[in-house]
């Protein structure tokens, strides 16, 4: 049996989750006691801060179980090291952002830290109790921060087909799970992988039940065809909201969903590996084709992004497979590191090119005309962003690419690879109008936007951080390797 | 690992250029045409020393000069370069149309020269890496990012439907580039199971014990990525839209050199990689180079645009190169390599003249010149020059390589020989219907038109040495080449006998 008590040693490798919980009730005690934005600023930047720190403290080799509920290893340690930046990162694209949002900023912080709490919760989650806390942790603030700037139509509408529909995936997430709990007796990840080989309910229930799992999560992925709401929520978020969705809210349920396949074992269930390659395909090609209409920037990532879950689901498809489940756990979470970057940036970026907004973000296609001759900064890293989610090389994304490629080629999936080439050659096309309409003279005539410090910084830093990856990957690499080497 | 400068040099020259455009328009210029010169002459270094060792009974896989070291050793991928004869004949080119592509631009960018110069000099960069990559990774990743620079200066810099051609030029490379990527990354899964260590590396990956059928279809990713790249008929549909595009020095580039590496990653990689499978489908691909020939110069024909006439006349001329390629004997693949030299050369000229032309008179349309000769003879003379290179007379460059592709060819599959000697027929058509439309006949009333000065003629006299010394003393070219070829040919099983050893 567990001791009541945490050891020093179990804090030490939860720390991040610690930091974090404590930091943000720290901030709310202190917007209670002095409600100012630019403190509360940086009491968050400061607890971003400190988790990172627990991140690195708690190091990457901690492969330690927690209580039934937690399991802190490498692969959790890194993302949450990747989550903290990211939200930090995401806050800071806010902040010539949000004084249009007109109502004061303090709740937006703390929301943000809540969210970040919450992804980091589920990559840490081997029990189906604290995946559905950080799950439902992660989505509240985020249906608050959709719908923070309260005043303007489209964010309240995208709120609310957020709340909702996230609301229905739960339910049938939910379901699943107390169908696995009946045939298996438990609802911890690795003790279930055992009680599925004693089950009693025959193959069915656990298949089916795997399967209302999947399509829960395919939710909250945003994966064909349970894509519908992603477009209407990316475009009517405020834009540093939507880089968090895009990021955080994307790579925490795939984390989370790769450790209940791994440890659980359900890939082995009837029918599972075929939904599964199923939806991978299905949200390459629909993402990819649908992109292609796109006007809106925002609405055009957002599809994008389905095609690219559709890319990074290849991985469950290799990892049926137990010869080849090491190459595409490693190919999985490279891919989200190479994804993430590209992905804040890109929204980041919207955020910066509308200061002070009121309403919807100014973020078609016509808007950033120009762009490389207006602000030739923000279009480097626009076009690094675009080509890494393209894949060319020397960016991250194309040795994400490269990874998720070797892995289906490893275990000779065909279908998949044609589905994956068939949907990166559409995804060119889209990609290019941005960048033509980018080199293009101006349609409109805009002031320039006179960036801050803080912001530029940022930006060089992220067009940094996209091609270092894609040329010397190797100090991420071999962490990646290491944490599924041990499994 | 001096190689390293042959690309480093126009990749800072590119940043150095783009940051100088500050201080002065003109300054990107020089400083292009610098880095230029500095290659041409690194090149040089490298080489001269080298020459005497040169293998006189070489095979594949001889290199005059070789580095490698690890770059990501967890996925096997190496930073590995290597030169041979091939290679340094395709350096030569491509850093001497640099220079010439640079000139070309001197006058006719005035928006932002200093972008224009670096990509300009960062497409230069991703070539030589083509040329030199030995690790298949590391080609892809040239291959791809070459891409980049080539588009901006046609989306930015190009004419009237540049968009359009811009991004046609982009995907269809990418497309296939990616195919291609399928093929590396599945030849590589098959090198890790036969050799024990997952690598990329070119030495490691050639013969390999294929079954016939993976066989094929790796073959096919790397032949398709080719010859839409060379353009072989059917895939030639984004070359004449993105030569008419771009702007001079663009084309100039584009022809010259980019064409160039489509037939030498077949000569270098899809032949040695895969013998057997590329004896498959030899008839299939001299059937599409023949096609190229006679339907490019057709075509040709056709065409009002001065531009897009030259255009059209690559695919004619690369038909050439893909049926040289095929015809698998030495002979006919010497004709292949040096038609690749002269091609780059007379088509990069044909280019400089209509983006002069363009510039001169604001149209490309041939209905509205005529009579230009009297205008401005020494332009007439050097379009004269060039045309009959174009159209293969003896004494020229074009010339020898389309005879020795001929020759060859008939030992190999007669016929096919027959069919596309009648397509240099059509080739004399189509380039003299260029000249009369253009230089003969009467002028327009009242047209003026400024000569060719000293900086226009500097580069055209250039290139019109290089075609007479490849046309009269071609030795020296082929026995660069030679080593190359015998250790491809070497290679592909069945090899027909008639080689003539390429003397």
């Amino acid at each position: 049996m567990m001791s009541p008590m945490l050891s020093a040693s179990e804090l030490v490798a939860i720390a991040p989750i610690v930091v974090l919980t404590v930091g943000a009730t720290l901030v709310m005690l202190q917007i209670a006691l002095r409600r100012r934005v630019l403190l509360t600023r940086y009491s968050t930047l400061m607890v971003f801060a400190l988790a990172l720190g627990a991140c690195v403290w708690s190091g990457l080799e901690a492969g330690q179980q927690v209580t039934p509920l937690l399991q802190a290893d490498g692969l959790a340690t890194l993302f949450a090291a990747l989550f903290c930046v990211t939200g930090a990162v995401c806050l800071l694209f806010s902040d010539e952002y949000l004084p249009g949002l007109n109502d004061q900023g303090d709740e937006y912080y703390l929301l943000m830290l809540l969210a970040t709490l919450g992804g980091v919760v589920l990559v840490y989650a081997s029990h189906v109790a604290s995946l559905l806390l950080g799950l439902e942790i992660l989505s509240v603030a985020l249906y608050a921060l959709v719908a923070y700037p309260a005043r303007v139509p489209i964010a309240a509408e995208a709120s609310t087909k957020y709340l909702v529909l996230s609301g229905g995936a739960s339910a049938t997430m939910l379901f699943g799970f107390a169908l696995l709990y009946a045939a298996t007796g438990s609802l911890e990840f690795s003790a279930m992988g055992t009680g599925l080989r004693e089950s009693t309910l025959g193959r069915g229930v656990p298949a089916m039940a795997t399967v209302l799992v999947l399509s829960g999560f395919a939710f909250k992925l945003s994966a064909a065809p349970f894509h519908l709401w992603t477009p209407d929520v990316y475009e009517g978020s405020p834009a540093p909201v939507t880089a968090f969705l895009g990021t955080v809210a994307k790579a925490a349920p795939f984390v989370v969903l790769l450790r209940l396949f791994f440890d659980a074992g359900l890939f082995d269930l009837v029918g599972v590996v075929e939904v599964l390659a199923i939806l991978a395909v299905l949200s390459m090609l629909v993402g990819n084709l649908l992109a292609l209409l796109q006007n809106n920037i925002k609405r055009l990532f957002a599809y994008s992004s389905i095609a690219h879950m559709g890319y990074a689901l290849i991985v469950f498809v290799v990892a049926a497979d137990p010869e080849n489940r090491a190459l595409a756990g490693e190919a999985g979470v490279f891919y989200f590191f190479t994804y993430v970057p590209a992905t804040v940036a890109g929204f980041g970026l919207l955020a910066l090119l509308n200061p002070g907004r009121e309403g919807a973000d100014a973020a078609d296609i016509d808007h950033v005309s120009g762009l490389f001759w207006r602000e030739p900064l923000l279009a480097t890293l626009m076009l690094v962003v675009l080509l890494s989610l393209a894949g060319i090389p020397l960016t991250a994304g194309f040795l994400g690419k490269f990874y998720v490629l070797s892995a289906a080629v490893a275990g000779g999936h065909w279908m998949l690879l044609t589905a994956l080439v068939l949907g990166s050659a559409i995804g060119i096309y889209y990609y290019l109008r941005v960048i033509f309409q980018m080199s293009q003279k101006p349609l409109l005539s805009v002031p320039p936007l006179g960036l801050s410090m803080t912001s530029r910084v940022i930006v060089i830093l992220l067009i940094f951080v996209i091609l270092l990856m894609g040329i010397l990957p190797q100090a991420l690499l071999d962490p990646i390797q290491v944490i599924f080497k041990a499994a | 690992m001096t190689l390293v400068l042959l690309i480093a040099i126009p990749l800072l020259g590119g940043v150095i250029a783009w940051l100088s455009e500050r201080i002065d328009a003109n300054l990107p210029r020089w400083i292009a045409l610098l880095c230029c010169v500095l290659s041409l002459a690194v090149l040089v270094g490298i080489a001269v020393p080298l020459l005497p060792s040169h293998p006189a009974d070489g095979s594949a896989g001889v290199w005059l000069i070789h580095g490698r070291v690890d770059w990501i050793p967890q996925l096997g991928i190496g930073f590995e370069l290597g030169m041979d004869g091939l290679s340094l004949l395709l350096l030569g080119l491509t850093s001497f149309l640099g220079i010439i592509a640079v000139v070309a631009s001197w006058s006719e960018i005035t928006s932002r020269p200093g972008f224009f110069q670096a990509n300009l000099l960062w497409t230069l960069a991703g070539v030589c890496g083509v040329f030199l990559a030995l690790d298949l990774i590391l080609f892809f990743l040239f291959w791809e990012v070459m891409l980049v620079p080539m588009y901006l200066l046609i989306a930015i810099w190009g004419h009237e439907n540049r968009g359009y051609a811009a991004m046609k030029f982009f995907i269809f490379t990418q497309v296939s580039g990616l195919l291609m990527l399928v093929a590396i990354v599945t030849l590589g899964a098959q090198g890790a199971v036969q050799n024990g260590s997952l690598s990329f590396s070119y030495d490691a990956l050639l013969g390999l014990d294929l079954a016939p059928r993976m066989e094929f279809w790796l073959m096919l990713g790397f032949f398709l990525a080719f010859v839409v790249k060379l353009p072989g008929f059917p895939f030639h549909t984004w070359l004449p839209d993105a030569h008419t595009q771009a702007p001079t020095a663009g084309s100039v580039l584009l022809a010259g050199i980019l064409l160039k590496t489509g037939a030498y990653g077949l000569l270098r990689f899809t032949l040695p990689l895969f013998p057997e499978a590329s004896t498959v489908i030899a008839p299939a691909a001299m059937s599409l180079g023949l096609l190229g020939v006679i339907y490019g110069a057709l075509l040709a024909f056709a065409q009002t645009d001065f531009k897009c006439l030259v255009a059209y006349s690559s695919v004619s001329h690369m038909g050439f190169v893909l049926l040289g390629i095929y015809a698998f004997n030495q002979l006919a693949m010497q004709g292949a390599v040096l038609q690749m030299l002269t091609h780059g050369v007379s088509s990069a000229a044909l280019f400089m003249m209509a983006g002069a032309l363009q510039h001169r008179l604001h149209t490309r349309d041939m209905r509205q010149m005529g009579g230009l000769w009297q205008l401005a003879p020494r332009m007439g003379a050097c379009a004269m020059f060039f045309v009959l290179a174009a159209l293969g007379l003896p004494g020229l460059g074009n010339f020898v390589a389309e005879f020795l592709v001929l020759l060859g060819l008939f030992a190999a599959a007669p016929w096919v020989a027959a069919v596309a000697a009648v397509g240099m027929i059509t080739g004399a058509v189509y380039a003299l219907w260029l000249m009369q439309q253009s230089f003969y006949g009467e002028v327009t009333e009242g047209r003026q038109m400024a000569d060719f000065g000293l900086r226009d003629m500097l580069p055209m006299a250039a290139m019109m040495l290089l075609l007479l010394w490849m046309g009269l003393y071609p030795q020296p070219v082929l026995d660069l080449a030679e080593p190359v070829i015998r250790g491809v040919s070497s290679l592909l099983s069945g090899n027909i006998a008639a080689t003539g050893g390429g003397r």
